[in-house]
C-alpha cells in the first residue's frame, strides 16, 4: 500500500515568482527521503506540490509533471480531493481541529467526508491509527476528550493518526518536529522509522542529524540567493550525501560551513 | 563575628534604594478631606448632591496632585493625577447608564403586573384610564399584543439576515480572493452599516408597496426593513470571526482529501460558531429597539395579531411611542406613562436575556480546552 513518486521537471510559481526551478527527483515506494537546504530555499513549497496543497494559495500554479506511480497528478481533469486522499499531510505545527475530541480527530477524514462508518469499524480504526502512531497507550482512556487537551508532542502524534487513518499511498511530513521538544521528536523519528514498512514517507527538515537519522536518501536544495528559484543541487543515499556529497554547496551545508 | 550578623542590614544605614513614601491611608485621608471641603464649599451655593460630588471631585484630584507631589516626587504626583483623571472618566461614563437603568427599574417596575404582560389594547379607552386615576383602579391594558410583534418581527429579520449575512461572509472570506466583487460588497455593507433606520423603512414599504399595492403594512415588511439594518451588522462579525480561523486547520482538512464546502461547513464554521453566534445577537439587540422603521412598515394596532404576513403589528418600540405621544385617555396620561415605562424596562430586559444566552451559546460551541 504504497507508490513511488516521479517528479519531471518542475516549476513552481507564487504569481509571476518562481520559487522552484527544475525538480527531477524519483522518490521510491517503502522508503524514507529527507529534503534539507537553508531556510527558503523552496523545500517546503516544493513538497506541498506533491499533493496539490500549494495550490491552494491563491496565485499559486505548477508547471510540469508529478507522477505517482505512473499517473500524472497535473493531468487535465484530475480532482486534487482525489490526490490529497492518496497522498496525506502532517503540518509543522500540530493542528489538531479543536472542535472535535481525540477520537473524531482522528475519524476526522472519515467524517468529514460523510462517509458511513459502524461503530465498531469506528473503533477499530481508531485503535489501529492511534497503535499505528503510538498514541495508543497515552489516549486511550480519554479518547472523548479535545484533542487540543494534548501535550504538542502527543498533538503532533495525533496528527499522524489522522494522517494514516485514511490509508494513504505517501505521507509528507514539512519539519514535524521543529515545535517539539527532543523526548517528543524522538518517539516521532521512531514512529517514522516503522512507517516506512508500510508507507511512502517524505519529510522535511532542518536538523540534519534528524535527516541522516531516519531518512534513506537525502535531497538537498539551495537557493542561489534572495530572489532567484530555489534548486535541487543533489540527490543520493543519505550516508553518501552525508559522508562524500559531490556538490560544493552540500558539503558546505552539511558540514556547517555554510553562509 | 558571625556571617548572619554582616548580613542584618544595620538599623543606622540607611536603604539607598528606598524613596519617600505616602502612608497607604494618606490617599483615603485625602479623600475625605475633599468630601468635607467639597460639602463646605458646595453649602456656599446652595448644597446639592451633584455639586457636592462635582466640587470633591475636583478637590480630590487637585489635592491628591499636591500631596503627592510634596512627599513623593514629581514623577509619582503625575502618575496620580492621570490615574484620577482616568477614574474620573470612568465614572462619567457610567453615570448615563446607571442613571438608564436606575429610572426605567424606578418607573418601569410598579407597570410590571400580569395585566401588562398577558394582555393587549384591545378594548381600552380613554374611559378605562380615567377611571383609573379617579378611582384608583389597578391600571388595565398592557403589551402583550407588543411582545408578540416584537417576537415576530425580530424572529423573521433573523431568519432573512442569517443566512444571508452568514453566506455573505463566508463569500468573502473563503471564495473572493480579494477580486473587485468582494471589494465592492465590504463597500457596500460599509454604507448599508450607516444607513439611517427610517431610510430602511420607507426602502421594505416602498418595495411591497410596489409587488403589493400601496400602504401593504405587515410584520413581514418591518421584518424586511428590519434585516436590511440587520446584514451588514451580521456580514461584518462573521467576517472577522471567519477570518481568525487559522489557516492551518483549513489546510488540514484539505490534506485529509476533504471538499472545501466541507471544509468550510464541518471545520471553519463550527470553530467560529460562539463568536458568529454573539455578533448574531448582538445584531438582533441593535434592531430590536428600532421605532421608526415599524411605523412606517408595520403600522399599529391595540390588538394581538399572531401573523406577520397579514394585518398590522404592533411592537414594544411603537407601542411606547404610541402611548407617550397619543396617550389613551388625553386628560390623565399617568397610566399611559406607566405602560410605557413597563414596555421599556421589557425591552431591557429581553436585550439583556439575548445577551445571556449569546454567553450560553458561546460556551456551548467553544472550542473544547482541558484535559
Amino acid at each position: 500500500m504504497s507508490k513511488r513518486i516521479d517528479v519531471n521537471d518542475l516549476n513552481v510559481y507564487y504569481g509571476n515568482f518562481r520559487a522552484v526551478e527544475g525538480v527531477n527527483i524519483n522518490i521510491e515506494a517503502r522508503s524514507v527521503t529527507a529534503f534539507i537546504g537553508p531556510s527558503g530555499c523552496g523545500k517546503s513549497t516544493f513538497l506541498r506540490t506533491l499533493n496539490r496543497m500549494h495550490e491552494v494559495l491563491p496565485g499559486a500554479r505548477v508547471e510540469g509533471e508529478v507522477l505517482l506511480d505512473g499517473e500524472n497528478l497535473y493531468g487535465p481533469g484530475v480532482d486534487p480531493v482525489t490526490v490529497r486522499s492518496q497522498i496525506g499531510m502532517v503540518f509543522q505545527r500540530p493542528n489538531p481541529f479543536p472542535t472535535m475530541s481525540i477520537r473524531d480527530n482522528v475519524l476526522a477524514g472519515v467524517k468529514l467526508n460523510n462517509k458511513r462508518i459502524s461503530k465498531s469499524d469506528a473503533d477499530a480504526l481508531v485503535e489501529k491509527s492511534l497503535t499505528g502512531a503510538n498514541l495508543w497507550n497515552e489516549v486511550k482512556d480519554r479518547l472523548d476528550k479535545p484533542g487540543s487537551g494534548l501535550s504538542g508532542g502527543q498533538q503532533q502524534r495525533l496528527c499522524i493518526a489522522r494522517a494514516i487513518a485514511v490509508s494513504p499511498q505517501v505521507i509528507l511530513m514539512d519539519e514535524p518536529c521543529s515545535a517539539l521538544d527532543p523526548i517528543s521528536t524522538l518517539a516521532i523519528e521512531d514512529l517514522i522509522e516503522e512507517l516506512k514498512t508500510e508507507y511512502t514517507v517524505v519529510i522535511v527538515t532542518h536538523n540534519m542529524q534528524q535527516a541522516a537519522r531516519v531518512s534513506d536518501k537525502t535531497a538537498f536544495f539551495n537557493i542561489a540567493g534572495t530572489g532567484k528559484p530555489g534548486k535541487l543541487i543533489e540527490y543520493n543515499d543519505t550516508p553518501t550525501i552525508f559522508n562524500n556529497p559531490s556538490e560544493k554547496s552540500t558539503e558546505d551545508y552539511v558540514s556547517g560551513r555554510f553562509g | 563575628m558571625s556571617q548572619t550578623a554582616t548580613r542584618t542590614p544595620s538599623p543606622l544605614r540607611k536603604n539607598t534604594l528606598t524613596k519617600n513614601q505616602l502612608p497607604k491611608w494618606a490617599i483615603w485621608a485625602v479623600l475625605a478631606g475633599s468630601l468635607v471641603l467639597g460639602a463646605a464649599v458646595s453649602s456656599l451655593i446652595g448644597f446639592h448632591v451633584v455639586g457636592w460630588a462635582l466640587f470633591s471631585a475636583v478637590i480630590f484630584v487637585i489635592a491628591g496632585f499636591l500631596v503627592t507631589l510634596s512627599v513623593e516626587g514629581e514623577r509619582k504626583a503625575k502618575d496620580r493625577f492621570a490615574s484620577n483623571m482616568i477614574y474620573a472618566a470612568f465614572i462619567v461614563a457610567l453615570v448615563p447608564l446607571v442613571s438608564v437603568i436606575w429610572t426605567v427599574l424606578e418607573k418601569g417596575l410598579p407597570g410590571m403586573t400580569s395585566n401588562f404582560l398577558f394582555t393587549s389594547m384591545n378594548g381600552m379607552t380613554g374611559v378605562v384610564d380615567n377611571e383609573t386615576v379617579e378611582n384608583g383602579t389597578p391600571v388595565l391594558g398592557g403589551a402583550y399584543h407588543g411582545i408578540v410583534g416584537t417576537v415576530l418581527i425580530t424572529f423573521w429579520a433573523t431568519v432573512i439576515s442569517v443566512p444571508v449575512g452568514l453566506l455573505t461572509a463566508v463569500y468573502l472570506v473563503e471564495y473572493s480572493r480579494g477580486g473587485p466583487l468582494s471589494r465592492g460588497i465590504t463597500f457596500f455593507v460599509d454604507v448599508m452599516t450607516g444607513i439611517p433606520s427610517i431610510v430602511a423603512g420607507l426602502f421594505a414599504a416602498a418595495l411591497f408597496g410596489l409587488i403589493f399595492g400601496p400602504s401593504t403594512r405587515t410584520g413581514f415588511v418591518a421584518a424586511v426593513a428590519l434585516s436590511v439594518l440587520m446584514i451588514p451588522v451580521v456580514v461584518r462579525s462573521t467576517e472577522e470571526m471567519l477570518k481568525i480561523v487559522p489557516n492551518e486547520l483549513r489546510e488540514a482538512s484539505y490534506a485529509l482529501g476533504v471538499r472545501k464546502w466541507r471544509t468550510i461547513i464541518k471545520v471553519v464554521v463550527p470553530t467560529a460558531i460562539s463568536g458568529i453566534a454573539s455578533g448574531v445577537t448582538l445584531a438582533i439587540a441593535r434592531v430590536i429597539g428600532e421605532t421608526a422603521p415599524l411605523l412606517v412598515t408595520a403600522g399599529f394596532v391595540n390588538s394581538i395579531n399572531f401573523n406577520a404576513f397579514a394585518g398590522w403589528m404592533t411592537t414594544l418600540p411603537t407601542f411606547i411611542y404610541r402611548q407617550l405621544m397619543n396617550p389613551t385617555s388625553p386628560t390623565n396620561i399617568d397610566p399611559s406613562a406607566q405602560r410605557a415605562w413597563a414596555a421599556a424596562l421589557l425591552l431591557i430586559l429581553i436585550v439583556m436575556l439575548l445577551n445571556l444566552i449569546a454567553r450560553v451559546i458561546a460556551r456551548l460551541f467553544a472550542p473544547k480546552t482541558g484535559r
